[in-house]
């Protein structure tokens, strides 16, 4: 009885959010599935209510700020509105071998939060979590919102840990591990999430577009030897002539020809990648914006440097030629914090800018839900929508700029530093 | 009183990058009534010195995340 009476505020309230705002643009982020959790006055069973194991679910409070994290964080089901296509999960549990299942077993609601465990393994706002002491294997049901997002403090800082109530007991969940050695919050677990995530299946989809994009395109330009450009070498034409002119000959010097392909193939990717996040029929992937992918990016690049170093430019960043002994000291030191410094920095410039955005495309639209005081204030609702449209449609086409130009400024940083690790000495 | 810290230095990063900003916009603007056959070169180097001192006001933010 309760999971229908649920199904069916949530039915009713998705058809009267898109009977009034038709040009909520981040109807593929499903903010209306959210409408559900505001209907107040109507009594949603477990506002605020404890279950078993004394963990209160709490749903009265909209947070902006947790939406938002939650809509730039990667998941384990790709979402696109109310469809919801489950992805392969692929977990290795160190000392216990691979787990390999679909993440459609979780059978989840809209919201990401899976109603049934299976293997150990829950789905919590899109993300699977693992719960070592799990008394069974099999699929079970666990019911809605069973697992509760606490706010603690570990190692002094607050982090929300997720419990799951099952069967009057509570146990903890534990996020994939991460490699940043806790400092965003993560760390190693009892499990490795090595599964196929939404930013993984984007990443493949945007590059099996982009191959196949450029495919048509060198087959055009070989069968038109000669002709004037046709079609999409119209369009991608002046961009690569761009790059090539701006980007690749004055920075680069004689050896244009032989970092071209890794600078277009860089451009081509983060644009691609940070355009597709951009569409909100696409359930508004933010892959660019994940630290994983950037920081790959930053070492693909790092490798490149410091691989085609000459002879000059380690001498000029170990003992610089041209200062006095005691200057070098100092020198020499931040040089080599240089080396591993630029390339972080472009991985930190790409990732805060697109995530930046997101964030603030999310918090215009809750904008509404906050001013219509959790569906309360009729008149704060209906008020704020076009402002927050307004105020959406004026980011996203900033977004758009920002797109193009984050691509752009890695690709010239990358440029300029093989050029300086490639330059012959000239004093 | 944690949190506010936080914001307050996420607020300063964004009062440096917006004075960078407009100082790299003023010059421009200066540059462009000296010389308006100019515009397209001074345009995309203003563009890519406003990305980059966005890039580190940006990185302090993120930094700013790190601490709570």
């Amino acid at each position: 009885m309760y999971a229908q009476n649920h199904d069916h505020d949530h039915d009713h309230d998705h058809d009267h959010q898109h009977a009034g705002s038709s040009h909520d643009d981040h109807s593929g982020h499903d903010h209306s599935d959210h409408a559900e959790e505001f209907h107040a006055p109507d009594g949603h069973d477990d506002a605020g209510h404890a279950n078993a194991c004394g963990l209160v679910h709490d749903k009265g409070e909209f947070d902006p700020g947790e939406l938002a994290f939650h809509h730039v964080s990667d998941q384990n089901v790709y979402n696109i509105g109310p469809l919801q296509i489950p992805l392969p999960c692929f977990m290795w549990v160190p000392k216990e071998g691979f787990d390999i299942f679909s993440s459609g077993k979780f059978n989840a609601d809209s919201h990401g939060n899976g109603t049934k465990a299976y293997k150990k393994y829950v789905l919590h706002e899109g993300l699977v979590q693992r719960i070592p002491d799990f008394p069974t294997d099999d699929l079970v049901d666990i019911g809605h919102h069973a697992v509760v997002g606490v706010k603690e403090m570990v190692n002094d800082k607050e982090r929300t840990v997720s419990y799951l109530c099952y069967d009057g007991k509570k146990y903890k969940c534990d996020d994939r591990s991460t490699l940043d050695f806790g400092l965003f919050g993560g760390g190693i677990t009892s499990f490795h999430d090595l599964s196929i995530t939404k930013n993984v299946l984007s990443m493949g989809i945007v590059v099996f577009l982009l191959s196949l994009l450029f495919l048509k395109l060198a087959k055009a330009y070989r069968n038109r030897e000669g002709m004037a450009p046709n079609g999409m070498q119209g369009l991608i034409e002046p961009v690569f002539v761009f790059i090539q002119d701006e980007v690749a000959k004055p920075f680069l010097g004689a050896k244009w020809q032989k970092f071209l392909p890794f600078l277009l193939a860089i451009f081509f990717f983060i644009l691609g990648l940070n355009l597709w996040g951009q569409v909100p029929f696409l359930g508004g992937s933010n892959v660019t914006g994940s630290l994983s992918v950037t920081f790959v990016l930053a070492i693909i690049a790092f490798f490149v440097i410091n691989l085609n170093g000459n002879k000059d430019y380690w001498k000029h960043v170990f003992w610089m030629p041209g200062v006095p002994a005691w200057v070098k000291t100092i020198l020499t030191p931040v040089e080599i914090l240089g080396v591993f410094i630029k390339p972080m920095t472009l991985m930190l410039r790409l990732f805060a800018n697109i995530t930046a955005g997101h964030m603030v495309l999310v918090v215009f639209v809750s904008l509404i839900f906050v001013f219509s005081k959790n569906g309360l204030s009729s008149i704060g609702g209906y008020g704020t929508v076009i402002p927050s449209a307004l105020l959406s449609v004026f980011m996203m086409a900033i977004e758009l700029l920002v797109a193009f130009i984050q691509a752009f400024v890695f690709t010239i940083l990358t440029a300029s530093y093989i050029g300086a690790a490639t330059e012959e000495h000239h004093h | 009183m944690g949190g506010s810290i936080v914001a307050i230095g996420m607020g300063l990063s964004v009062i440096g990058a917006a004075i960078g900003i407009g100082l790299v916009g003023s010059k421009a603007m200066e540059a462009i009534a000296r010389q308006p056959e100019a515009v397209g070169d001074i345009r995309s180097n203003m563009i890519l010195m406003a990305a980059l001192v966005e890039g580190a006001a940006l990185i302090a933010i993120v930094m700013c995340f790190l601490v709570a």
